[in-house]
Parts: C-alpha cells; sequence; structure tokens
C-alpha cells in the first residue's frame, strides 16, 4: 500500500509539473480510486422494435438482405436488459480531463453506427459516409448551434466537435428512419450500456456522485453513490415500460 | 448564307421530328384503366403539333432560300391575300383543333379528376414528407386513427403520429413505406403533407398531384397490370427532393392479402 | 389620322456635366438604357455560369468542379455540389435570368433607350423617376447576390419559391433562412423598380410623342414596350405585396401561406390558418403575365427588324398590333395553367385551359405574319436578320411544346418534367435572347457609334442556333420518358437510363455556352475599335435612324423631328433607296 501510495503522489507531481498551465489537473488524491458498476433493466412491456423498410433507398435494402434493421428506441437484451443507455456521472465529478481521441461516427447502410456516442466538450467528432449514395446529417441542437451537411458518395468525412454540453438528437434529413444521439458530456466518466444493459464507470475517486441513467424513450433516473475508497458500487437502473 | 439556313433548319426539324416518330425516347407502357384516354390525346396532339410544326419550319426554310436578295432588282412582293389567309389559318385551323381538344380532353380529365370514387375502392392514407413517402392501410377495423402532428415521430416509425395508447382505431393501422394494391381494384388514396408541398407521380399509371399542407386530397385510379413501378416526387421540396421515392407493387389480390397480413403483423 | 400636336414642354435639362452626373448617375435615358443594359450582361454572365455548374452536376455529379469549394465550403467540399447546393444553384440561376435579364434587357434595356427617340421625345417623362428605378434594380441584384455569400448559402426553393418551404424558414432546409429572406427582399425590390420603370414608359407614349407621330405610326418596338409596361404594372402590382407577405410570414410570425399543423425538423411549427395555394395564386397571376414580358419585346423587336432586311413592310401590320394586345389581355387569364395538379378545384383546369389553348391563335398568327414576311422577300443577311429568322424558328419550336402542356389531361403526365423545361427554355431562354441579340447587333452601331463585326456575329449566330437546339430539344425527348426536373441527380430505376442524354446535353451546353464568348468579345473589340457607324448604316426607317450614332444628350440636336410616314414604308416602289424614312417630306 504505501509503495503505491508512493508511485502515486510521483505520478502526480511529475504530471503536476509536466501540466500546461491551461489545462490543469488536479492531483489524483492520495488513496484508491473507485467504480460503479451496475446493470440497467426494465419491468413492464417495452414497445415492439418494428423492421425498418428502406425501400426507398433500394441500395440499403440490399445491405441488409440477410437481416433486416430494427427500430433502435428501445433495445433489450437477454434478461429484461436495456441497450444504449447512457450511465455518466451527473455531479460529484472532481474533474475530467479533456478527452482528444476523435470519436467516430459512420453512416452505414442508412443508420448510424454507433446509434448513441457520447462525446465531451470540444473532443473531435468524425462522421463518414460509407453508402454509395448521399446522406445530410441533422443534428438537432438546440443548445449548440444547429447545422446539417450533406455527404454525397465518396465524400470525405466531416470534421467537427460540439462544444456545449447537450443531449442532441440526430437525424438524416434524406432518409427518415435515421436517427441517433450525439450525448454531449463534460464528464469523462460514462458509459453505453450494451446488450447486457451492464456499466462500469472506474477511476472514481473517494466522493459523492449523482449517478445518471438515460434511455431515449424512458428519460433518465439518478441515483446517489459515495465512493469511500477503492471500492466498487453497485448501481442498477429499473425503467418502467410500456408498449405506446 | 439563306441556303445555309434552309438547309440547317431542314436538318434539324427533320432529325427532331424523326426522334419523335421513332419514340427512342417515350412513355413506358400504360398500366392504368384512364391510361388509353390520355395517350390517345396525346398522340392527336403529337400528330397535330408535329404537322404544324414541321410545316411552319419548312415554309420557314423555304422562304428563306428563295427570297435572299440576289441583287438583281427584283420587286418585293406581299404574301397572297395579305394577312387575311394568316389570320383565316390560325383562327380555322388552330381553333378547330383547340376547340377538338379541348371538348375530348375536358372529359378525360373529368373522368379522372372530378368523377367520385368506386364506393368499392380500396382506401389508402399516403403521407409526403421530407422526403420520403409513408402508406397506411385501415387494418381489420377498417377505419383510421386520427392523426396527431405532435405525436408524428421518425425515429420510432410513427409517421402519421398516430395514438394508439389511447386511440384504439390507430392500433391496427398498417404504415408502410411501400404502396401495395392489388391489381384490378380501384384505390381511392388520400394525400396528406406533413411539412410542405409535395407531388405523386407514377409514370404508367398517368396520374400526377400535389401534396398540399393543410388540404386533403383525393386520387383514384386502378392499375390493370401487376409489376413494381415507380413513384417519385415532382414538387420541390428541398434537397432531398431527388431522392424522394418508393414503389407501388401491383400484386394479383391473394397476394395482396397475403403482403398485408405480413405487414399487419410487423406493427 | 390627324397631326399631334408639338409635345408639351419636357423638363429640359442641360447637358450634364461631370464623369459622375453624365455616366454613373445620370437622368438621360440612354445612359441609364446602358446601365440596365450592363446590369444585365453581368446578370446573364452569372446565370450562364450557374447553368454550366448544374449541367456538369447533371452529367457528371463525381467529377470535382476546382475552385468551386472556395466559393462554398458547405455546398461543394471537394468541388463535388451538394443536393441543397444544386438547387440553391438553380434557384439563382431563374431568378437572375427571368428578372435581371429576360425583364431587364429587351424591355428596361433597349425600351429605356429607344422609346424616347423613336417617339420623338427628348427623353422619358420622369427622368429622375427612371434613374431611380435603375439604382433600385441594382440594390435588387447586390441582394440577391449577397445570398450566395452568406453561410448557409441562397434560397433553394426555386424561382417559384412556393410556400410553405419558402415560408417557414431555416426549418425547411439550407438556404432557406436568410438566403430565402435576401430573396423576398431582392425581388420585392424589383417590383418597385419596375412599376416605376411602367410609369415611365406610359406616360412617355402618350403624351410626349412628337408631332405627326400618332399611336398608329408607331415603330412595332414602341408599342411592344408600351404593351408590355401595361402588363408590367398589373403584374409587377401583385408580385411585390405576394412578397411582403412571404417576408412577414417569415420574420413576423404571420401565416397567410402556412396552415397549421406541419412538422419540419421534427418541430410543430408555430403557424395556422394560411394557404399555401394562395401564393400559387399571387405567385402565377404575376408569373404568367411575365413570361409576355420576356417575350413581347422580342415580339416587337422581330417585327421592328424584320422589315429592315427583308426590304418590305411587316405583313399585317395592325393585325400585329392587335394580336400584341389580345396577347396581353390573355395573359392575365390563364395563369391557372401552371396550378393544373396544385390542389385547386379540378373544374378550374379545365376553365384555364380554355384561355391558354386560345393564346395559341395570336400567337400563331404573329409567326405567320413573320414568314409571310418573308414571302417575296429581298433578304439580307446580316447577323440581326440571322437573329430574326432564328427567333421564328425557335419560337416555334417553344410554342409548340405548349400546345401539350396547356391540356391538363397531358399535363398529367408531362408536369414537373423536362418536357416543361425544355418548353420554357425555347420560349424565354432562347427566343428571348434572339430578341436580345437582335436588339444588340441591330442597335449597336446606334448606341455606340460603331460597327459590331459581321463575321464574328455570323459564327456566334450559327454555333447558337446548332447549339440551342442541341440542348432544349433533347429535353422534350427526357419528359416524354417521365424525366423529373429540379431533380439534382439521378438515382431513380428508371432515370438512370437517360443520364447519357443528360451528358450529350451537358456537352452542347457547354460548347453553346463557350460560343457566347464570341458574342462578349464582339461587344467589346467593337466598343473600342469598330468600324464608325453612319446615322442609318441599315437603311431603316424609325426616327432613332434620322439620328446621329450615337444621339446627341436630347436625342435631337434641339430639333424635334416630324412624322410623315409610319415605320413600315419598305419596298416602296419609286423611293429613293427603296425605303421612306418617318421623318421625312
Amino acid at each position: 500500500m504505501r509503495t503505491h501510495s508512493v508511485s502515486v503522489l510521483v505520478t502526480a507531481l511529475v504530471t503536476g509539473a509536466l501540466a500546461r498551465p491551461a489545462m490543469v489537473v488536479p492531483a489524483a488524491p492520495a488513496g484508491a480510486a473507485g467504480t460503479i458498476s451496475g446493470k440497467v433493466t426494465y419491468t413492464g412491456t417495452p414497445p415492439k422494435m418494428k423492421p425498418i423498410d428502406m425501400a426507398k433507398e433500394p441500395n440499403c435494402v440490399t445491405q441488409h438482405a440477410a437481416a433486416p434493421v430494427l427500430t433502435e428506441n428501445v433495445v433489450t437484451g437477454p434478461g429484461n436488459t436495456l441497450r444504449w443507455v447512457v450511465v455518466y456521472v451527473s455531479a460529484g465529478d472532481q474533474g475530467s480531463a479533456p478527452a482528444t481521441e476523435t470519436v467516430r461516427l459512420d453512416q452505414k447502410g442508412c443508420q448510424y453506427i454507433p446509434h448513441v456516442l457520447v462525446v465531451q466538450p470540444n473532443q473531435p467528432l468524425d462522421i463518414y459516409n460509407n453508402d454509395p449514395h448521399s446522406h445530410n446529417i441533422h443534428p438537432l441542437a438546440r443548445v449548440n448551434p444547429e447545422w446539417n451537411r450533406s455527404q454525397p458518395a465518396g465524400a470525405p468525412p466531416i470534421h467537427t466537435k460540439w462544444e456545449l454540453p447537450e443531449f442532441i438528437p440526430v437525424k438524416c434529413n434524406v432518409h427518415p428512419w435515421m436517427h441517433g444521439w450525439h450525448m454531449v458530456l463534460t464528464t469523462s466518466h460514462y458509459a453505453v450500456t450494451g446488450e447486457d444493459g451492464a456499466f462500469t464507470l472506474s477511476g472514481l475517486p473517494p466522493g459523492k456522485y449523482t449517478v445518471t441513467a438515460w434511455q431515449e424513450q424512458f428519460g433518465t433516473q439518478s441515483q446517489d453513490v459515495t465512493i469511500t475508497g477503492g471500492e466498487t458500487k453497485t448501481a442498477n437502473f429499473v425503467f418502467k415500460a410500456t408498449p405506446y | 448564307m439563306g441556303k445555309l439556313f434552309a438547309v440547317v433548319l431542314t436538318i434539324i426539324t427533320v432529325v427532331s421530328t424523326a426522334i419523335f416518330v421513332l419514340r427512342v425516347w417515350w412513355l413506358p407502357a400504360d398500366i392504368s384503366a384512364h391510361g388509353p384516354q390520355i395517350d390517345h390525346q396525346l398522340m392527336e396532339t403529337m400528330v397535330s403539333s408535329g404537322v404544324l410544326f414541321v410545316l411552319s419550319q419548312l415554309a420557314l426554310a423555304l422562304f428563306v432560300w428563295k427570297y435572299a436578295d440576289r441583287r438583281d432588282g427584283r420587286k418585293v412582293r406581299e404574301f397572297p391575300g395579305g394577312a387575311t389567309p394568316m389570320v383565316a389559318a390560325a383562327v380555322v385551323l388552330v381553333g378547330a383543333e383547340i376547340l377538338a381538344l379541348t371538348l375530348v380532353g375536358s372529359k378525360v380529365w373529368a373522368g379522372i379528376y372530378q368523377t367520385p370514387p368506386d364506393p368499392n375502392s380500396l382506401q389508402i392514407d399516403v403521407q409526403a414528407e421530407q422526403f420520403a413517402f409513408y402508406f397506411r392501410y385501415p387494418g381489420p377495423d377498417g377505419r383510421f386513427g386520427a392523426i396527431h402532428p405532435e405525436l408524428m415521430n421518425e425515429a420510432t416509425e410513427n409517421f402519421f403520429g398516430l395514438d394508439p395508447a389511447r386511440d384504439t382505431t390507430a392500433r391496427d393501422d398498417i404504415v408502410v413505406p411501400t404502396l401495395a394494391i392489388p391489381v384490378g381494384r380501384p384505390i381511392l388514396l388520400t394525400l396528406r403533407a406533413k411539412d410542405v408541398n409535395h407531388a405523386f407521380y407514377v409514370p404508367e399509371l398517368r396520374i400526377q398531384q400535389d401534396f398540399v399542407p393543410g388540404l386533403v386530397i383525393p386520387l383514384h385510379f386502378t392499375a390493370t397490370q401487376p409489376g413494381k413501378y415507380e413513384i417519385v416526387c415532382t414538387q420541390l421540396c428541398g434537397l432531398g427532393h431527388y431522392n424522394m421515392r418508393a414503389y407501388v407493387e401491383v400484386m394479383p389480390q391473394p397476394q395482396f392479402d397475403q403482403w398485408l397480413k405480413d405487414k399487419a403483423a410487423q406493427q | 389620322m390627324p397631326d399631334i400636336a408639338a409635345p408639351a414642354a419636357v423638363h429640359r435639362h442641360a447637358p450634364p456635366q461631370g464623369l459622375l452626373r453624365r455616366h454613373v448617375f445620370s437622368l438621360d435615358h440612354k445612359v441609364i438604357g446602358k446601365q440596365y443594359l450592363d446590369l444585365a450582361l453581368v446578370a446573364v454572365c452569372t446565370g450562364m455560369v450557374l447553368s454550366w455548374l448544374m449541367r456538369l452536376h447533371l452529367g457528371f455529379p463525381t467529377v470535382p468542379i476546382p475552385g468551386l469549394d472556395k466559393l462554398s465550403p458547405n455546398g461543394a467540399a471537394g468541388g463535388v455540389i451538394t443536393p441543397e447546393y444544386y438547387l440553391s444553384l438553380m434557384t439563382m440561376h431563374g431568378t437572375i435570368m427571368v428578372f435581371f435579364v429576360l425583364t431587364t434587357a429587351p424591355f428596361a434595356g433597349f425600351g429605356n433607350y429607344f422609346l424616347p427617340i423613336q417617339v420623338g421625345a427628348e427623353d422619358m417623362a420622369f427622368p429622375r423617376i427612371n434613374m431611380t428605378s435603375f439604382w433600385v434594380t441594382l440594390v435588387a441584384f447586390l441582394v440577391l447576390i449577397a445570398s450566395f455569400f452568406i453561410h448557409d448559402g441562397p434560397a433553394l426553393s426555386g424561382w417559384t419559391a412556393y410556400a410553405p418551404l419558402s415560408a417557414v424558414g431555416k426549418d425547411a432546409g439550407p438556404g432557406q433562412g436568410l438566403g430565402q429572406t435576401l430573396w423576398a427582399i431582392s425581388i420585392a425590390l424589383f417590383c418597385v423598380a419596375q412599376l416605376l420603370g411602367s410609369l415611365n414608359f406610359i406616360t412617355t407614349t402618350l403624351d410626349l410623342r412628337t408631332r405627326g407621330m400618332s399611336l398608329a405610326r408607331m415603330p412595332f418596338s414602341t408599342w411592344a414596350w408600351f404593351i408590355t409596361a401595361v402588363i408590367g404594372l398589373i403584374a409587377f402590382a401583385v408580385l411585390m405585396p405576394a412578397c411582403i407577405l412571404l417576408l412577414l410570414d417569415r420574420v413576423a410570425g404571420t401565416s397567410f401561406f402556412i396552415p397549421a399543423g406541419l412538422v419540419i425538423s421534427d418541430r410543430l411549427q408555430p403557424h395556422s390558418g394560411g394557404s399555401p395555394l394562395l401564393w400559387q395564386h399571387l405567385f402565377w397571376f404575376f408569373g404568367h403575365p411575365e413570361v409576355y414580358i420576356a417575350i413581347l419585346p422580342g415580339f416587337g423587336i422581330i417585327s421592328h427588324i424584320l422589315p429592315v432586311f427583308t426590304r418590305k413592310p411587316l405583313l399585317g401590320p395592325r393585325v400585329m398590333i392587335g394580336c400584341l394586345i389580345a396577347i396581353a389581355f390573355l395573359s392575365y387569364t390563364v395563369w391557372g395553367h401552371h396550378m393544373f395538379l396544385s390542389g385547386m378545384n379540378p373544374f378550374s383546369a379545365t376553365l384555364f385551359s380554355v384561355p391558354t389553348l386560345i393564346i395559341t391563335i395570336p400567337a400563331t398568327i404573329v409567326t405567320l405574319l413573320w414568314i409571310g414576311t418573308i414571302y417575296g422577300a429581298r433578304l439580307r443577311f446580316t447577323t440581326p436578320a440571322l437573329f430574326c429568322l432564328g427567333f421564328v424558328s425557335v419560337f416555334v419550336s417553344g410554342g409548340i411544346s405548349g400546345f401539350f402542356l396547356a391540356q391538363p389531361s397531358i399535363d398529367t403526365y408531362l408536369h414537373g418534367t423536362y418536357f416543361v423545361v425544355g418548353h420554357f427554355h425555347f420560349v424565354m431562354g432562347v427566343a428571348a435572347m434572339f430578341g436580345i441579340f437582335a436588339g444588340t447587333y441591330f442597335w449597336f452601331p446606334k448606341m455606340f457609334g460603331r460597327m459590331m463585326n459581321e463575321t464574328l456575329g455570323k459564327w456566334h449566330f450559327w454555333l447558337t442556333f446548332i447549339g440551342v437546339y442541341c440542348v432544349f430539344m433533347p429535353m422534350h425527348y427526357l419528359g416524354l420518358a417521365g424525366n423529373v426536373r429540379r431533380y439534382s441527380a439521378f438515382t431513380d430505376d428508371y432515370m438512370k437510363p437517360l443520364i447519357p442524354l443528360h451528358r450529350f446535353i451537358t456537352i452542347a451546353a457547354l460548347f453553346t455556352g463557350a460560343a457566347q464568348l464570341i458574342f462578349l468579345y464582339n461587344l467589346i473589340r467593337s466598343r473600342l475599335r469598330g468600324p464608325k457607324a453612319p446615322d442609318n448604316p441599315w437603311e431603316a426607317t424609325t426616327l432613332e435612324w434620322s439620328t446621329a450614332s450615337p444621339p446627341p444628350f436630347d436625342n435631337f440636336g434641339g430639333r424635334p423631328p416630324t412624322v410623315s410616314h409610319g415605320p413600315n414604308e419598305y419596298g416602296v416602289p419609286g423611293a429613293a433607296g427603296d425605303y421612306v424614312m418617318q421623318a421625312s417630306r
């Protein structure tokens, strides 16, 4: 333990020494980082996910001939789990380093891949068109400036970023069924659930946190979790689902 | 120079007319009950205007060839009869053709757009939006659920803004992006626009109609041949106008019944 | 016809002094006319470049156009035109060509220059209003062009700007924010300028004719400008309030054209009670007379020039005038033929188709009068003459396709296809342009005191005449095959096989466009180095040829002419040189 603390201290001192004045990274307090993990599930009957008929774009019909695409507003998994839920620290975050690696959004087979993506403010976002026809991505932002841009087949990727925190629904102006979300979060402690509904938020220094789970149809739920040391705390979320 | 003009004009006239006559590019085969009348009207107009086109261009070419100034002191001559034959030709010949086309044409037009639909029609709702067509069949209850613009949600495929939670007539509505219809059955479409002007055009059906926001517009026809045909938007509606299409699939009645059952199961 | 007494005293303005007064802020109708022509020249070059960009994209959609991404990084990233930018280019092409070329050059340009001279006046009735109308037109043009340089680009709703696409604001798409607002402001300003211009034309024609110039002795071009001015007064008086209502819907929250319950860009629009069809009625009530505003001066110019180069009188001069008046009158009764399928009561379609078909009768008569004038003629094949002959041919071609579209039952198939595009380009883009070319080659010596080069002129004519047929005749074939218009790309199963024909049209359009460089070169070269022009190089009869080339500032050197003949005295037996000028004993 003591060696571990020393190395953490050294790391913190070195990091602090190397940090540029513009990017003040608070030194990690002495003590291990904790984890909050859990599962997101639902009760009740969720709406049926409907097959998307892309008839107006025959090329995309061909791309999905083997496995038709379903709507993605409520995607469930075995054990009543929910996919595409964004779980994140909404309060108590003691400082997140700005993320610099580029997040990638693909338009392929007339779908947004991934359906929900998370970026931090000013994190680079590249949007690719991998289909042999035009798309026109239209993020319906209300806080950030709203924009839309066409990408004909073979067009270069759009290099963009979001500056302000917001949950932004994204649609394609040309293909009405194409929908996705850009979640702009200030915290770097977030996760997007997979089919197993599971999430893990790690690297959390001791403190009081509010963890929020957001599902595009069911809204948000929050829980308070306190981390005292390097423990793992469990926080599960259960959404009430209705068929309509 | 005059001879050159006459020759060039003659070539242009002959070549362009030939391409029409030879039907190098032409209408697709008609599959509509009212189609033959439209095609007949079109042919009548094509022939009469073709004759007028060829005669006037060749007359122009001929006169330009003949009446160049050859510096021979020839006197100019007025057209025999002066302006009177021109007025007479226009009023009598063109006038007669116009009368004929109007009398026949107005009946053809009225037959499509001013007659009530067949009471046995299959009723289908059509919604045009930026940039797709969606079609709605009433389902087993035979009734369409109410449309709520504020509930319209493309991500959940609720294109018509139905409220199945509270509106039982909406629960069995079948919403699809393809217009499947039984062959030989009168069809009554009800056209609604969600956002801006659009139009419904199927060349093979010889039918076209604008969608107007705020208006509910009926359109009826009967398809006579099975097959898959394109519906395209012909009213400028925004950037995706060029890509706004759907397909109409004309099929025998039993096949249509099965199709409808399959689609109902997917709702 | 009794002699008309000398006109009441005009505002006699002294010759202007200084560069600004003589060439920029001039009250002289001749300078104003040239300013309008220069504006139209800039506009037509812009409009033509836009059409090249459109055609390049349609024929070769994936080929990047060098430099275009500098003009619009959003609209043409990597030089490839996006669907919305294509529609913006198309909107600006149509708007610039219809308003700033076809209404400006033949009417405001040549009309301003020559109407006062042809009636024997010193200037227009209201020189200050005349100057104002030019500057307002210029401001309107600049406002429109400004929309190229804003972030979201120009409007994309077409020159027809149908509501609600044009009325709801930026939710409806790129360019529908500030771009559409600038469009509406520009057109409203243009209307104001045209109304002022019409006032001048009408008053000058009625009040300022010189002694002996009865209405019956007015040249055909004057008649055409006068009738066009009357049409314009009523037509632009409807478009201007329509644009204002559109602006109010866009910025003041009104709902003249927007009904309730519209969901655009996932937003329920906060409007209710309006009617999209109201915009269409207002627009086309202006829009149909507008196309006659575009062509009627051409009718006048051709009727004016053809006798000069056939050396015989125009056949049926009174019938010609009567037909111009009939066409003008009927032009107000046909607007609904643009709206057969619009959702208006279908019975109205039949009602509108009747006058639409009837209007073919005077149109046929005037065409037969021109052809009949060539019968028995002694044709002189100068460049203006060739453009007159070409005008007759292309007007026949364009008019014939109108026959189809005038019938609602056929329009059911052809509406919204390239058949319509071929039709209106032949009558407006070609015939009206040929009228402008004929007028330019004919009147250039009078306006600038120099002759244009005949060889270059003939090359220009031949390449253009053949070129326009290669560009616009195939569009009728595309239309018959069901090729939809205003599409930025052809991705449909049934339109893709037509792309080779589109490529042919594109190449023809680029060649024909290049041929216009001959005209531009000729204009500039002749202006600078053309041989000096005599007073009456063409041996014509009308009053502009009785004065110097170019005319003095007050047109007739302080001695207004007395008119003793009509304008049609060609092929007169016994006359010296086979013609008798209007102002002669």
